[in-house]
């Protein structure tokens, strides 16, 4: 058994896992607040990174500047896609609601494809040396990068949900909207804000996923994964997504050690998730951390 | 839903009998329509003094509409009439294709008798599928069955003695009675056949004690099984039904295009299904024509309008593959903002609206 690989594997798994918690966060925050599946996550990503790539490149901008400016435009964007989009199909039913967010996802990939091509575009460097030495260990800088600014936005996220006035109202509208509508709470700016910090969080994790493996539509993959994350962890727990990020991570990198050493499957690393997630329905639909749904007659 | 419009019924209507009421055709005008609209497509494909009434493109075309058509049904009867939702339709479909090539590839059985026997099979599958439909509903079985998507997905990758694994397999052409179909025109016909059969079986279902049974569970679940039925029995049959259409859908659009492939097979093609049955009109066995004609003529229109706007803007030609899978994206945001009962719903309001001339207010 080769011990070093599959410790190195676990690693991966534990770095990419933190990211797939941030996406499955961003999307818990959009189910819990507005009850929107949000199929076009990982879309987010996707433009995100594009646009990031476009101004560093294209426009020359320094990171300093042009990562800002990314991140405000995707609030903006995010904003313009609940009240243009999303807005209108409060209410309606759930397939209404599930295919809407399936359709834009179709439309934004292809436009994406369509203004930038297929192919994975490198990111200009922004941490100087590539691969860093820790523990013995390879680990490439940007996910070093990445697992502190994950941390970064999980903690930013607890702090903005149990101290800031904003989150705690997102929080009243989550748990019943007549009733935080009644104690003056906007829930319109609430739903407007949910998908604003979803998009900006989501780019944020795009950029830095572009900046390991360049930027290609491979990026709303996550998009993807984040069903099985967030399912295992409960629709609609922020720890749930968080937990189900690193326990998905990290399961699809042993299957991939599994895989490589024994079995020769090819690609049971892309799979493994989703029949986790199968098994999961089937044994305990709420998730690990999710609440029972209880309806009464 | 629309029930304005739908009570419109013609003067000089009168029904006696709670099944002159539950008829197919609601009118004797429009069941000779619809008779009429079949004659019409069996003289569609044939010579005329060497004059073709339909070029081969839009043969082709029509061909297409056909075996989406019949899957389109299958996945109304689970999302329209049961109120499931399945974001795997494509998966059956290709299971379906696989199937009957495989039937006859390495059985011998003939094409004619593979077709339906492969949508045996796939009606198997998609009850095998179905079983979580019994214990979760809405949003948890859209996400159960969009993983079942990716899962089927991998098994046409790897599964090569049923697929022939990634470089996909051959599927021999139609034959009857030792007759072999050759070509679109003479194809065409065995589409054709197919579709009147399962359009009128589907439209007949809704008439039944299943049928009814189907639109009670999407009704209320909890009243419906109050009232005697069996919930976890009708939702797992409703996607045999439904997997069931998909997979003669499926065998029909392998024998026609003589190759499989798992690449056609994609979360895409179950996303322009569910697009098929919204822009058509959930629960409209007529809409689901409607929109699966809409959906493949979309691509065709985009292709024609981006070749003629091409000389101004080039731009537009180089990404024609990504237009067209952006419009399917547009149409089905558009259709559920503005129009969410779909071109049925539209077309009735039409009728409805020459019914009443001039007073239509």
């Amino acid at each position: 058994m080769n011990t070093d690989l599959l410790i190195q594997l676990v690693v991966n798994g534990l770095i990419i896992g933190t990211l797939y918690g941030v996406v499955a966060m961003c999307f818990v925050l959009i189910y819990k607040s507005t009850q929107i599946v949000n199929f076009a996550q990982g879309e987010f990503l996707l433009i995100g990174a594009w646009t990031c790539w476009w101004l560093l490149t294209t426009w020359q901008v320094p990171f300093w500047l042009g990562f800002p400016l990314t991140l405000v435009f995707m609030a903006v964007f995010g904003i313009a896609l609940q009240v243009i989009v999303l807005r209108p199909l409060i209410g309606e039913p759930i397939i209404s609601v599930i295919m809407v967010t399936v359709g834009l996802s179709l439309f934004f990939q292809a436009m994406m494809k369509w203004m930038f091509g297929v192919f994975a575009q490198p990111y200009p460097e922004v941490f100087g040396t590539k691969a860093m030495n820790v523990l013995g260990l390879n680990v490439q800088t940007p996910y070093i990068m990445s697992m502190a600014i994950s941390l970064l936005i999980m903690v930013g996220f607890a702090w903005f949900f149990k101290f800031s006035r904003f989150g705690l109202a997102m929080r009243a509208t989550a748990f019943n909207q007549q009733v935080a509508q009644s104690l003056g709470i906007s829930v319109k700016s609430v739903f407007a804000m949910a998908w604003a910090i979803s998009a900006v969080v989501s780019a944020l994790a795009g950029v830095v996923v572009g900046m390991v493996n360049g930027v290609s539509s491979a990026l709303s993959f996550f998009g993807i994964k984040v069903f099985p994350v967030v399912i295992l962890g409960g629709l609609d727990s922020i720890v749930g997504a968080i937990v189900g990020g690193l326990i998905i991570g990290v399961l699809e990198n042993v299957a991939e050690f599994v895989d490589s050493q024994y079995l020769n499957w090819g690609n049971l690393y892309t799979v493994v998730p989703f029949y986790a997630l199968i098994l999961i329905l089937m044994i305990k639909p709420y998730g690990l951390f999710g609440t029972k749904q209880i309806e009464r007659i | 839903m629309a029930s304005t419009a739908s009570a419109l019924i013609p003067c000089g209507q009168f029904k006696t009998e709670y099944r002159k009421d539950t008829t197919i055709f609601p009118t004797p005008m429009s069941r000779g329509f619809a008779i009429a609209a079949v004659l019409l497509l069996c003289i569609a494909p044939l010579q005329i003094g060497g004059v073709e009434l339909l070029s081969p493109y839009q043969l082709n075309i029509l061909i297409q509409i056909g075996y989406y058509g019949i899957a389109a049904l299958g996945l109304n009867i689970l999302v329209g009439f049961t109120g499931q939702i399945s974001l795997g339709h494509a998966a059956f479909f290709g299971f379906g294709a696989f199937a009957s090539a495989w039937l006859n590839n390495d059985f011998g059985v003939p094409v004619f008798w593979a077709i339906p026997l492969a949508g045996l099979m796939t009606t198997v599958v998609g009850m095998l599928f179905g079983i979580p439909a019994a214990r979760i509903k809405g949003l948890y079985l859209a996400i159960a069955t969009f993983a079942a998507q990716f899962i089927l997905e991998d098994f046409f990758a790897r599964a090569d003695w049923f697929t022939g694994g990634s470089s996909g397999t051959i599927a021999q052409s139609f034959s009857i009675f030792g007759f072999a179909i050759t070509g679109d025109r003479q194809y065409f016909y065995v589409v054709l056949a197919y579709m009147v059969v399962l359009f009128l079986l589907g439209a007949n279902l809704l008439r039944s004690r299943d049928g009814r049974a189907f639109v009670a569970v999407r009704d209320h679940y909890l009243s419906a099984e109050i009232m005697g039925i069996n919930l976890t029995k009708y939702r797992v049959l409703s996607f045999g039904v439904a997997a069931f259409y998909a997979g003669v859908g499926g065998a029909l659009f392998g024998h026609y295009l003589s190759f499989v492939s798992a690449e056609s097979f994609t979360i895409l093609l179950s996303i322009q299904f569910l697009g098929m049955i919204i822009i058509g009109g959930l629960g409209s066995v007529m809409g689901t024509l409607m929109g699966t004609a809409f959906m493949v003529l979309l691509p065709e229109v985009v292709q024609a309008f981006s070749q003629t706007a091409g000389n101004v803007f080039p731009a537009l030609t180089d990404g024609i593959a990504f237009l067209k899978e952006g419009a399917i994206g547009l149409a089905i945001v558009l259709f559920l903002i503005f129009e969410p009962d779909g071109l049925a719903h539209r077309w009735k309001m039409i009728k409805a609206y020459w019914k009443l001339y001039p007073f239509s207010y």
